[in-house]
């Protein structure tokens, strides 16, 4: 009955992508528009003490030149909504749609120009004086909790936001007489998204009712719906979100920003359509990022590596604004534990504001840092106990028979942690065997006699997807025949039509291209959370599936009732419903769909509700664990600190895959992600907070030259929380990447006792440690 | 991110581009645009007046000489590298050229685009220290030569002044047979070098008899590195020669900036040089 | 007073004759005064290459060309590069290598392989991660595209 899922069935996305025939925002243009140009802070910290726009407004072209004040009451003195409120905050500051009297970042929006083009709008919006009284600015998270540290809000008591913790079991105890207790400090950067696309909003009036329709290049057009129709004031019937095409998210578009509070707000004073589409320096500036964290871990072993606890504390950078809620700290510390039965762990993270831009998730979210934390704590106890990394891993592994496995804390709804399912010695195996790990010894062997340093690195991770509330879709057959889904999520490429239709099309034994997919315009599907969290795949292939069963339920109903059949005796194949061993009696789903359609003989059949369509609601019963191993090999030049990647190897399990090739892309996207944290992406800002890397030349993003070739293995253990078993895949790749990396980087220059921990690392700074390792005494070859 | 408005001009001969740039203050010359348009995008380049040199006659041609050959300021960066007389008498050109840049830049990039923004990193003008090389200058008053050794004044400063404009280089050959070798260390593919050298060997029964070699990247300006090869010829070509011309070439005090200290483009100073001269060696004992 | 141009080019076989503003790069005339909007703009400064078209031939980023330069040139965009309805083999390739997810680096990978592989219709692996090193893509990982690349070489030179 599966003839698509579980194929690598093309992409119908793909045709009209690949002529250039995709709508994104910019691509989308309404009668009578003008365009925005912001004017931004040049400042990371400063007083407002006035804003002259009055050049800018008598330039030729202009339509409106607007700051905080001139958007009048209400706003004037209104902060943006917290999207994500918690009990934790000890301050919740977020960000003014302009500035009011003080700006926090680099990039924080000051006023708005609008005119007939962009070009003319960024000419205005380079006249627009802002009288800056610079303040002290608070940039390096590791110093915000000093008690001299600049503040970063001038009117608060301190940098602290919130502390957080994640905590169970007997963690002095198990520390106390432990064997062996090793500690290690690290600090984490991740940088920003740099989706392809930046951000974009457009917003207009519709003449008709009213109403607002906003386009945004968001992942999640509901809560853009939510969070702005709570600050305007406006009933979310008034405001319509689509999501047009929308060229990559990986987190940052999964927030609200200024930009898409002022746009509609404009196009209702100046009663015409507003479009600002962020450019490539902005995105630098002013698109949340996820910076940077501080680590400091313990962890108490036995002889044999097994972990008796963890304990430490973190300093996590939330940037400006509180915008973002407490997501990102939280993902960074409950998911700590991993793949890994620790009895023991306590950790707290003190959150605190800089003068940088807003701190967000970007692709994994927390996961990726927390992920690389306890890895850490495996190549500690590895490296100091002489022990097999892999062996570590293996000995420490929650087993595939102590599912569903509870490590002992709770998640942010309250509920405890609880892993699903997976089978993760499988899973390293898995890598083990695709990366030649056996014999890697004997490469290394041969590499260091001809002077090259060649290393391995291993890294585990799990992932908990398919994050709640719920999701829904509609399945609808027209009386044509044709099969239309209609859902809330949100595609940024993620292959979601396909994916979709593969299942309804399986359910109703259609043809593959008989089923169109539609989504992410809030007035075609009325609830929805978002693509974000690695949930999408869980949460609506779930809902999809229960629609299309729905469906083809109620198309064998009908046509028991009309061919006066027994339902048990009819078979879904080919568009039809029919009598098992006798096709010809039967009827087309356009047939049965015709009887239930309003344009037909006018009686609605019987016990039947109108339309041969169902909708359904998928209620999340929890996370499923996905879950796999990575195994990089690098090379390292010890002259030049080059890291050259030789191989990347994957082994991973999320559950049943609906289609291995789009699996596959998303795995893949994920990995050179992680390498790009551990090799090459760094936001570098001076002392005063002026960001140093605003342009695709001063910041590394992964390109093709540099990637390795990756090698991907599946194992599939289904998830028995949802009924086709699947779990998230967009974000497991990134997860444990930067430990492989790092970790096989240390594994070759093991001869010096390199120990990198921080990343992203560069060559200047391999050969600095190479450096100090030589000026301490190492012996290379020893 | 758009460019603040301009006048623009199009000029097709060198007189009238010349007479262009004597009457029009606050001009900006666009060769290639690989440099200069991200420029103007960013606003970081807001000149009154842009004059196009790709409407100009006469400076896209590569014309040989007695003693070697003429290289219009307009020639594009792929041409050069498809070049039947560069690839036969000046490969290490075409090997550098790998390293500026991607193909779809090199398409509209410029040799005289390249020696007039006189990045400290660039590939070309390290290779035009290389040959000593003489650029043609055109202003008001007619034009003049320059030694590439003079053409660097400071960092992106090449000696030309406001109303002067490149129009062409002149290589000179080596007519003895030799090896060459251009080695960049960049951190991506197509990233501007942080240090590149470029080397030039003649070598006749083990004996180094001429060399020459070229640095980007570490200084302000590119250099050439005499005190190098006067380590480097009359001595054997071998490791050892090499790896004190690496240790001197590491001597010179890197550039620090923003992102990368100065130390460590030292030390590539030296992991280059004697790549390149080892490399340059291997070819010039190989027979060429 | 803007300065402005009167510029005549073809555009996937058709002219396009109209008033410019000289300061319009070209990727801005092809989207807003061609209406050709497949050409996307990810970095306005020569990095990403998504704006990659092929001008006589040639690919350049159009990001750093003057519309006004492209006066009498012949330019195309991803949106002519199929002919009579069928898909160029690059993109092909694309969708059967699983060469894209979000679509907006897609055009300028298509442009700079079809250039590329036009030179060097014999590439090896190494050659097309080179080739669109002056692209990036977010969400691949490039390896799909890498496979796209090859497999396009190969219908390209006849051998498939």
């Amino acid at each position: 009955m599966d003839t698509y899922v579980g194929s690598s069935v093309l992409r119908s996305e793909d045709p009209r992508l690949l002529t250039g025939n995709g709508r994104y925002i910019d691509d989308i243009v309404l009668p009578n528009m003008v365009h925005a140009a912001f004017v931004r802070s040049e400042h990371a910290h400063a007083r407002i003490n006035g804003v002259d726009a009055d050049t800018a407004r008598s330039m030729p072209g202009v339509v409106a030149v607007m700051t905080l004040d001139d958007l009048g009451e209400p706003y004037n003195t209104k902060r943006t909504e917290q999207p994500y409120p918690s009990p934790a905050f000890k301050q919740d500051i977020t960000i003014y749609p302009l500035a009011r009297d003080e700006v926090c970042f680099v990039g924080e929006p000051i006023a708005v120009v609008f005119a007939d083009s962009r070009y003319t709008a960024e000419d205005a919006a380079a006249m627009v004086r802002v009288d800056y009284e610079p303040l002290p600015a608070m940039v390096d998270v590791a110093a915000a909790l000093d008690d001299d540290a600049p503040l970063a809000h001038a009117d608060s008591p301190d940098n602290l936001i919130a502390t957080l913790s994640i905590g169970f079991g007997d963690v002095d105890g198990a520390f106390a007489n432990a064997p062996h207790v090793l500690s290690e400090s690290f600090r984490q950067h991740r940088g920003g998204c740099h989706a392809m696309e930046c951000r974009g909003v457009i917003a207009s009036v519709d003449p008709a009712h009213g109403g607002l329709t906003m386009y945004s290049s968001t992942q999640s057009p509901y809560l853009v719906r939510s969070v702005v129709a709570r600050y305007l004031g406006e009933d979310e019937h008034n405001l319509r979100v689509i999501a047009p095409d929308v060229g990559g998210g990986f987190g940052p578009k999964a927030g609200v920003y200024p930009e898409e509070i002022v746009l509609p707000l404009a196009a209702r004073m100046l009663s015409r359509p507003v479009k600002w589409v962020e450019d490539r320096r902005e995105h630098f500036l002013a698109t949340n990022q996820q910076g940077d964290q501080v680590w400091s871990l313990e962890v108490a072993a036995d002889d044999d590596g097994t972990i008796r606890g963890v304990r430490g504390r973190v300093i996590g950078d939330a940037g400006a604004y509180t915008n973002y809620g407490l997501l990102l700290p939280m993902t960074s510390v409950i998911p700590l534990p991993g793949p890994y039965a620790i009895p023991a762990i306590d950790v707290k993270v003190d959150v605190a504001f800089t003068n940088t831009p807003t701190k967000c998730p970007v692709r994994g979210a927390g996961r990726p840092t927390a992920a690389y934390a306890m890895e850490r704590m495996i190549e500690v106890i590895a490296r100091n106990l002489d022990l097999d990394p892999a062996d570590v891993r293996a000995r420490n592994f929650v087993r595939a028979d102590q599912f569903p496995y509870q490590p002992g804390h709770t998640m942010v709804t309250g509920a405890s942690v609880t892993y699903d399912s997976g089978d993760f010695h499988g899973c390293l195996d898995m890598a083990k065997g695709v990366a030649d790990y056996a014999n890697f010894s004997l490469r290394q062997e041969a590499a260091r006699a001809e002077g090259r340093y060649v290393g391995i690195g291993v890294s585990s991770y799990i992932e908990d997807t398919g994050m709640g509330p719920y999701e829904g879709a509609t399945v609808r057959v027209e009386p044509s025949g044709a099969i239309q889904i209609l859902a809330g999520t949100a595609s940024q490429g993620q292959g979601h039509a396909t994916v979709f239709s593969q299942i309804v099309a399986d359910q109703l034994g259609v043809a593959f291209e008989d089923v169109t997919y539609q989504s992410a315009d809030t007035a075609l599907f009325p609830l929805g959370v978002g693509t974000l969290a690695s949930r999408t795949v869980v949460a609506v292939s779930t809902a999809v599936h229960e629609a299309a069963a729905q469906v083809r339920d109620k198309a064998i109903a009908l046509t028991a009732q009309v061919l006066e059949a027994a339902e048990a005796d009819l078979e879904v194949a080919g568009g039809r419903v029919f009598v098992k061993g006798s096709p010809d009696r039967g009827m087309t789903l356009g047939n049965l769909a015709t009887q239930l359609a309003p344009f037909n003989t006018g009686a609605v059949p019987m016990g039947f509700t109108p339309g041969l369509e169902a909708t359904s609601y998928n209620v999340t019963r929890g996370p499923a664990t996905a879950s796999g191993s990575h195994i990089c090999e690098v090379e390292v030049d010890i002259e030049t600190g080059e890291i050259t990647l030789i191989k990347y190897s994957v082994a991973h399990d999320c559950g049943r895959m609906l289609n291995p090739q789009l699996v596959e892309g998303q795995v893949l996207g994920g990995v050179v992600h992680g390498i790009g944290n551990a090799l090459f992406e760094r936001m570098h800002y001076d002392e005063s907070g002026q960001p140093l890397s605003v342009n695709y030349g001063e910041y590394f993003l992964p390109l093709a030259a540099e990637m390795p070739p990756i090698e991907i293995a599946h194992q599939e253990t289904l998830s028995p929380l949802n009924p086709m078993g699947v779990k998230g895949a967009g974000e497991g790749g990134t997860l444990p990447a930067a430990n492989a990396v790092i970790a096989a980087i240390e594994n070759a220059l093991k001869p010096f006792g390199v120990v990198v921990n921080d990343y992203p690392v560069d060559p200047e700074r391999i050969c600095e440690l190479l450096d100090e390792a030589l000026a301490g005494g190492a012996v290379p070859g020893g | 991110m758009k460019p603040a408005p301009f006048t623009y001009h199009d000029p097709t001969t060198i007189d009238e581009l010349v007479g262009l740039m004597g009457s029009l203050e606050d001009v900006k010359l666009l060769a290639g645009g690989q440099s200069l348009m991200p420029m103007l995008n960013l606003r970081l380049a807001q000149p009154d007046h842009l004059i196009d040199l790709n409407t100009v006659a006469g400076l896209s041609a590569v014309d040989p000489t007695d003693v070697g050959l003429h290289i219009g300021a307009m020639v594009r960066q792929a041409d050069l590298m498809k070049n039947d007389a560069i690839l036969t008498n000046m490969p290490i050109m075409i090997e550098a050229l790998h390293w500026v840049g991607h193909f779809q830049t090199r398409t509209r990039g410029t040799i005289g685009g390249s020696m007039s923004h006189l990045d400290p990193a660039a590939e070309l003008p390290a290779v035009a220290l290389l040959y000593d090389a003489e650029l043609t200058v055109n202003g008001p008053e007619g034009s003049r030569a320059v030694p590439m050794r003079e053409w660097p004044i400071a960092y992106m400063m090449p000696n030309l002044a406001e109303d002067e404009v490149l129009t062409g280089i002149d290589f000179r050959y080596w007519n003895e047979p030799h090896g060459y070798a251009f080695e960049e260390f960049a951190r991506r593919y197509g990233d501007f070098a942080m240090v590149a050298v470029g080397a030039l060997l003649a070598v006749e029964d083990g004996v180094i008899r001429r060399a020459a070699v070229a640095i980007a990247g570490n200084q302000p300006t590119p250099q050439r590195l005499d005190d190098v090869e006067a380590a480097l010829v009359g001595q054997a070509a071998s490791g050892e020669t090499f790896q004190n011309a690496a240790e001197l070439a590491s001597q010179i005090e890197g550039m620090s900036d923003s992102y990368t200290d100065g130390r460590y483009r030292q030390r590539l100073a030296g992991v280059m040089t004697k790549r390149a001269l080892t490399r340059a060696a291997a070819r010039a004992e190989g027979g060429s | 007073m803007a300065d402005t141009r009167r510029i005549n080019l073809t555009v996937n076989g058709e002219s396009h004759e109209g008033e410019v503003e000289t300061r319009m790069h070209l990727a801005d005339f092809l989207r807003q005064s061609a209406g050709l909007t497949g050409t996307h703009l990810g970095c306005e400064h020569g990095v990403c290459g998504a704006c990659t078209v092929l001008v006589d031939g040639e690919a350049v980023r159009a990001c750093l060309m003057l519309a006004v330069q492209a006066n009498e040139t012949s330019v195309t965009t991803i949106e002519g590069l199929a002919e009579d309805g069928e898909l160029h083999p690059v993109q092909r390739a694309f969708q059967e290598q699983h060469g894209l997810q979000c679509g907006f680096c897609t055009p300028g990978m298509v442009m700079s392989l079809a250039a590329y592989i036009d030179e060097n219709p014999s590439p090896d692996e190494r050659d097309i991660r080179e080739a669109i090193s002056g692209n990036i893509c977010r969400c691949t990982g490039y390896q799909g595209i890498v496979a796209a690349g090859l497999q396009a070489a190969v219908e390209i030179r006849g051998g498939g």
